[in-house]
């Protein structure tokens, strides 16, 4: 038998990109009994009746084409219908948007469209585990950006501007944030607008979690002045109406960066699901009432994990967007990792440490609350177990 | 009042310290609401839901269709007053359907208990052309709680 050497055949370039660290720690969790999880992304709720109606509709009337490369016109349509009512901002459907498989591929294009080999891109930390692997990827450098509990862990231009250098090209702007709740208010977007007009630096902000904010709207960078014309706007379906599965997101840009980017996307995609991109057309006109539903539940659970964690002592900020809360464990003398490895397994609670969305979130833990009142319920009740016995373990 | 009744419908039993966190108020502001509602009438009591096949497989339910003559100034009222003051009865509603008037939910020890409580008590009521006895054999879910086990959470880590 002939055997290959595969360490010879892979690619170096992703041989050195490293997996994803949370991923063994949950197969662990995966194995065992019991296990109360806080540790998904994705909402706990189903897809609106009226969009999956609107997909079984599909299924059974119409011919399940390709579509075209950018995406069905009528959704690229009320997309940019959508943008211009919540931001007054226009975009050209059949110019400057593209519709995509989630947010990541619209991330990953992005980044494979403005990249040149050793191009620097500064990454927003804590934040999801994707930009810096698909910043490599596409050749560039992941310049980590610190943002700091002072502010909430909102981004200041102070925590970015000495990263800055000839070769920085982009800014990657995850707001609301996932793993932190945190959002960006217009005041705070302000003096970063400011001194981005006068750079060539561009901005990827990535907005999923847009429309689940509490207590204010959410704003986006593209309201300020000359900001349109160097940032590429991401969101998706997944988050606001609970579509994770449906696999549907969109990107807009000014035209020249949509139409570089549309080459990767047709011919590493060719085009997003059908079904999905009608049934999302739905999601747009008709399902304002419904998210409203589901922001008002993830509300609730909110407020009654940012009290308890106060009240057990792992100090929480009041994060106002996405669906998580990001106590802080340093009380503990705890790393990240250790308390959520013991209280895995001591008290079958997982969590996903603070640590795992870069080295700004160590000493923090993120707590989902995609999840139901009754769960959240015990979670916190297990974790409260956990620390009265960390007391003990001290005294 | 609205998030405060969706809290409570998902479990009457939360403390007032959690349900004052939830709605971002005072432990005693949620209990003060409370009191409000029940005192207003909206709360018209707290119940408990049990999966009788792990508590009592002897219980019996059932659905009862009522076809009911309308008396003259108030209707189906008086009889389905009569009607939910018998102990057996859990729930009495009036329909649209046409096709019944009022759905009646008795409980009974057992089955002969029940058949013969609709026959005897409910059937010789004035005003009752007809019923129509259906047994609830297996229930999967009451008030928004799964009785039946809950489908497992397929989510992933992400």
């Amino acid at each position: 038998m002939i055997v290959i050497d595969y360490d010879k055949v892979l690619s170096d370039k992703i041989k050195n990109i490293k997996p994803s660290g949370i991923r063994k720690f949950f197969d662990i969790a995966g194995t065992m009994e019991d296990v109360i999880s806080l540790g998904v992304g994705e909402p706990d709720f189903n897809t609106p009746w009226a969009i999956r109606k609107a997909a079984i509709k599909v299924l059974e009337r119409k011919h399940i084409i390709y579509g075209p490369n950018k995406g069905l016109g009528s959704l690229r349509s009320v997309i940019s219908d959508t943008i211009n009512k919540k931001h007054g901002v226009k975009y050209d459907p059949d110019k400057e948007i593209i519709v995509t498989v989630g947010g990541s591929e619209a991330i990953d294009l992005t980044l494979r469209g403005l990249l040149d080999p050793g191009d620097e891109v500064l990454v927003v930390e804590p934040c999801f585990v994707c930009y810096a692997p698909l910043v490599e990827l596409a050749g560039g450098v992941p310049v980590s950006v610190r943002t700091r509990i002072e502010n909430n862990f909102k981004l200041t231009l102070e925590d970015f501007r000495d990263k800055i250098t000839e070769r920085t090209k982009l800014l990657i702007l995850p707001f609301p944030n996932n793993p932190t709740g945190a959002v960006m208010t217009k005041e705070d977007l302000e003096p970063i607008a400011d001194f981005l007009r006068d750079t060539d630096i561009m901005v990827l902000t990535d907005e999923i979690y847009s429309e689940l904010t509490y207590g204010r709207k959410h704003f986006s960078i593209i309201e300020l002045e000359g900001m349109r014309e160097r940032t590429v706007y991401v969101n998706g379906f997944s988050k606001a109406y609970a579509m994770t599965g449906w696999r549907l997101g969109y990107v807009t840009a000014p035209e020249p960066v949509i139409s570089q980017i549309a080459k990767i996307h047709q011919y590493g995609i060719m085009c997003s699901p059908f079904i999905s991109q009608n049934a999302a057309v739905e999601a747009l006109t008709s399902c304002d009432e419904e998210v409203a539903k589901m922001v008002a539940e993830y509300n609730t659970r909110r407020r009654y994990l940012v009290g308890e964690f106060n009240r057990l002592g792992l100090t929480c900020f009041n994060p106002e967007g996405a669906f998580y809360v990001f106590p802080c464990i340093k009380s503990t003398g705890l790393t990240s990792e250790e308390f959520c490895e013991r209280l895995l397994f001591e008290e079958r609670v997982a969590a996903v440490p603070g640590s795992a969305f870069g080295e700004s979130g160590e000493g923090y833990m993120r707590i989902s609350y995609a999840y139901s009142l009754k769960h959240l319920m015990e979670a916190i009740h297990r974790i409260e177990k956990f620390l009265k016995k960390l007391e003990a373990e001290k005294s | 009042m609205k998030d405060i009744i969706r809290i409570l419908q998902q479990n009457a039993r939360i403390s007032d310290a959690a349900l004052g966190e939830m709605l971002g108020i005072s432990a005693e502001e949620a209990a003060a609401r409370i009191e409000k509602l029940e005192k207003d009438g909206v709360i018209k009591g707290y119940s408990v839901i049990v999966d009788d096949d792990l508590y009592d497989k002897s219980i019996v339910y059932a659905t009862i269709e009522l076809k009911v003559t309308p008396q003259r100034d108030c209707g189906f009222d008086d009889i389905a007053k009569t009607i939910m003051m018998y102990d057996e009865v859990e729930s009495v509603s009036l329909m649209s359907s046409g096709a019944y008037d009022l759905a009646v939910e008795v409980k009974g020890d057992n089955l002969k208990d029940v058949a013969f409580f609709v026959s005897e008590r409910l059937a010789t009521i004035d005003g009752i052309l007809s019923t129509s006895t259906h047994f609830i054999l297996k229930k999967y879910k009451e008030k928004g709680i799964f009785i039946d086990n809950e489908e497992p959470d397929e989510r992933g880590i992400v």
